[in-house]
């Protein structure tokens, strides 16, 4: 699949700190890219550099086919962007914005279509000073589409929404994928991440430490699945003993690693001729924030190092 | 410059401005207060001694001296001397402001002490009759002491007056003042708002919102200059009307000050812009601007016409280009000398143009 994005040995370095350090990735055109990291790891510089709106200090950054700095004016045609601090003139209202976008891009959007889409239909006519966070927040997403871009980047698009507008966002994203855009997200939200991209990259202090399909991350950075059975502690040591497996007994639970599918059944078996009452279980497996969590820990702690490629 | 761009950007400016009503007022009420306080303090009567410009043909005789000492006594005129020999001294008058003049003429001392008849000559303008009348009552004064001083039973009165106006068109400090009011407008409203916009718009990342769109520095530039164009003219329209329905203004208007009132705001809007450029917050900017503007406001013929500033302060205008914007204004409202206003708008269009573009190419909207 051709590569919408394409970033090879990217630095951006700012007095004093290595904002980004030597970073790799690519995004494919027409999928969701996440790009995931704690406060400060170095999203928001990557980001705008992508956009043309930093300039690098070292490494190799294409951007459909083009070189975001120098050809900023050439991309900027083509890409739809919400900053994460999204600002806009106090007295405009969502429709005049989207018309004003129109006329600066010469094109024709429909202001009721669009804010419909990001649902903010009902605010269309309210000047921007008006709005609350999370509405200014869809009125930036609703003007980032008006000229039609290949790549929208959206720099945590959904940071104070509402539970219900957030999901008028993921459904406006999965719609621009499915229209064959290209989305560059980042969130702090690892569900969204987990439910949207296709690929996600976890990037902390400036470098990235982990990145691939959300799946593959969890199988292969997460912990085994494990199995949870409601019963007394000494269901662990009897597992331990008789069923090989490194059980553990807390919370009134005793929780099983699983390393392959036998060792359920084997352990299941086990409980059965335990003769030790127990309620009833249940699966668990890493979700992609487990990941996330346990990776940027073991780096702060300096017990991982970070990926070169992603 | 593509013109939907241009026309879809001035639109976001004329709303932005509409839709602050405090701002809104301000800038259109401003200008009736200006012309309103300063015409009040200028055509007030109070204490205020009439000016009055002597013009000594007697090259300085005792005789003459004494006389403009005694008229100075009256504390009723103060005196300023001038030398239009070579002109019409009513014209001239008329082209520096001044609305009573007095000439002594050649021969004053030896006709008062041969006790020859002789006239001093007082140039009034009927229009302003309060200051009419307090110069002719001073100089009949000291005509008056002067006759009684050298008089006998049987002679005639020596001194005389004969009475002359003021040349065809007469200016008061009030018609001196239109041009330099509209030309304080002109610097200030642009000046005080593009330097402020300039540093807030980065800060709030407006201009990096407006890089990501196809819309160009020159084009950004330009709407905001044309808005100030608009806001010039219905604000020097408010004062041309206030000053002739407030103080019976004399100004003659006419569409050569149109120029000036489009080639100002683009000035002042391009340098405002390029102030803010220089400053990197908001606080700075704001310093920058007043540093520019404060001079500009003060020396360059807004309140009081250049040529009544001390000589060594003359130059320092002349380098300011405020005052070409003002300067082209009075000939063409005041003394109709359209040669001059050519050239002094032909200073500003230039300067302008170099101050845009030097806005344009140095202001950034994204980070470098
Ligand atoms: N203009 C700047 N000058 C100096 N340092 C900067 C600048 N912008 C960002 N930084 C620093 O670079 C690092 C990365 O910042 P960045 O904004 O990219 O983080 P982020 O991943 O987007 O964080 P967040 O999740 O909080 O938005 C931070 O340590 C930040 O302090
Ligand atoms: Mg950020």
């Amino acid at each position: 699949m051709r590569q919408a994005i394409e970033v090879h040995g990217l630095v951006k370095e700012y007095p004093g700190l290595m904002a980004v350090d030597h970073i790799d990735f690519t995004v494919a055109a027409g999928s969701v890219f996440a790009f995931l990291g704690p406060n400060g790891a170095g999203k928001t510089t990557t980001t705008e550099i992508l956009e043309g709106l930093r300039r690098r200090t070292e490494g190799e950054v294409r951007v459909l086919d083009l070189d975001p700095w120098k050809d900023g004016y050439a991309l900027h045609r083509k890409i739809g962007v919400i900053p994460q601090d999204f600002r806009f003139f106090e007295k405009i209202t969502p429709r005049e914005g989207i018309q004003y976008y129109g006329a600066l891009f010469g094109t024709h959007p429909d202001p009721a279509d669009l804010l419909r889409r990001v649902a903010l239909e009902d605010k269309a006519d309210s000047r921007y000073d008006t709005l609350s966070g999370g509405q200014k927040q869809k009125m930036g997403l609703a003007l980032s589409l008006t000229n039609d871009p290949q790549i929208c980047f959206l720099d945590e698009p959904t940071t104070g929404l509402d539970p219900h507008a957030r999901r008028a966002i993921w459904e406006v994203i999965r719609g621009l994928r499915a229209e064959g855009r290209t989305v560059f997200l980042t969130t702090h939200y690892l569900e969204e991440a987990e439910l949207l991209a296709d690929r996600v990259a976890i990037i902390h202090h400036g470098r990235i430490i982990a990145a691939g399909t959300p799946t593959e991350i969890i199988r292969t950075r997460g912990r085994p699945e494990r199995l949870l059975i409601e019963a007394p502690a000494s269901l662990a040591d009897y597992l331990r003993t008789n069923a090989g497996v490194s059980a553990e007994a807390h919370d009134g639970r005793v929780e099983v690693p699983l390393g392959t599918k036998g060792d359920a059944l084997r352990v299941l078996n086990a409980v059965a001729t335990s003769g030790i009452p127990w309620e009833g279980f249940t699966t668990t497996q890493d979700t992609l924030e487990d990941v996330f969590v346990r990776l940027v820990g073991q780096m702060d702690e300096g017990t991982l190092k970070s990926e070169g490629h992603a | 410059m593509n013109g939907r761009r241009l026309a879809g950007d001035f639109q976001v400016v004329v709303r932005s401005y509409v839709r602050n009503p405090v701002a809104l007022f301000f800038s259109l009420i401003f200008p009736i207060i200006l012309i309103a306080l300063f015409g009040a303090i200028l055509g007030g009567n109070g204490s205020v001694s009439t000016p009055l410009a002597v013009e000594n043909l007697d090259h300085n005789s005792p005789a003459s001296q004494a006389f403009l000492a005694a008229l100075n006594n009256t504390s009723l005129v103060q005196i300023t001397m001038v030398n239009y020999s070579a002109q019409n001294f009513g014209v001239a008058l008329g082209n520096n402001g001044y609305t009573t003049g007095l000439i002594i003429p050649q021969g004053f001392q030896a006709n008062y002490t041969n006790r020859t008849p002789v006239d001093v000559f007082l140039y009034t303008n009927p229009e302003d009759a309060s200051d009419a009348g307090i110069a002719e009552s001073a100089v009949q004064g000291v005509v008056t002491a002067f006759n009684l001083h050298a008089a006998c039973s049987t002679c005639s009165p020596i001194l005389g007056i004969t009475s002359r106006n003021v040349g065809s068109q007469v200016y008061k400090e009030i018609d001196y003042l239109i041009p330099g009011l509209i030309g304080f407008t002109i610097l200030t409203s642009p000046m005080f708002s593009m330097v402020d916009v300039a540093a807030s718009y980065r800060k709030d990342g407006i201009f990096r919102e407006l890089s990501l769109t196809p819309l160009t520095k020159a084009e950004w530039l330009t709407s905001r200059i044309l808005w100030y164009v608009l806001l010039t003219f219905i604000s020097a329209g408010i004062m041309i009307g206030a000053g002739i329905v407030l103080f019976n203004a004399h100004v003659q208007v006419n569409a050569g000050i149109l120029p000036f009132l489009f080639a100002g705001p683009f000035l002042f809007v391009s340098l405002g812009m390029l102030a803010g450029t220089v400053a990197k917050t908001p606080e700075s900017a704001a310093l920058i601007g007043n540093i520019i503007t404060f001079p500009m406001m003060f020396l360059s013929g807004t309140f009081f016409a250049v040529s009544l500033f001390p000589s060594w302060l003359q130059p320092i205008a002349h380098v300011l280009p405020l005052y070409y914007v003002i300067d082209g204004m009075n000939q063409v409202m005041l003394f109709s000398n359209a040669t001059r206003a050519l050239t002094d708008l032909v200073i500003v269009m230039a300067i302008a143009l170099v101050f845009f573009g030097l806005a344009v190419r140095f202001f950034t909207w994204r980070d470098e």
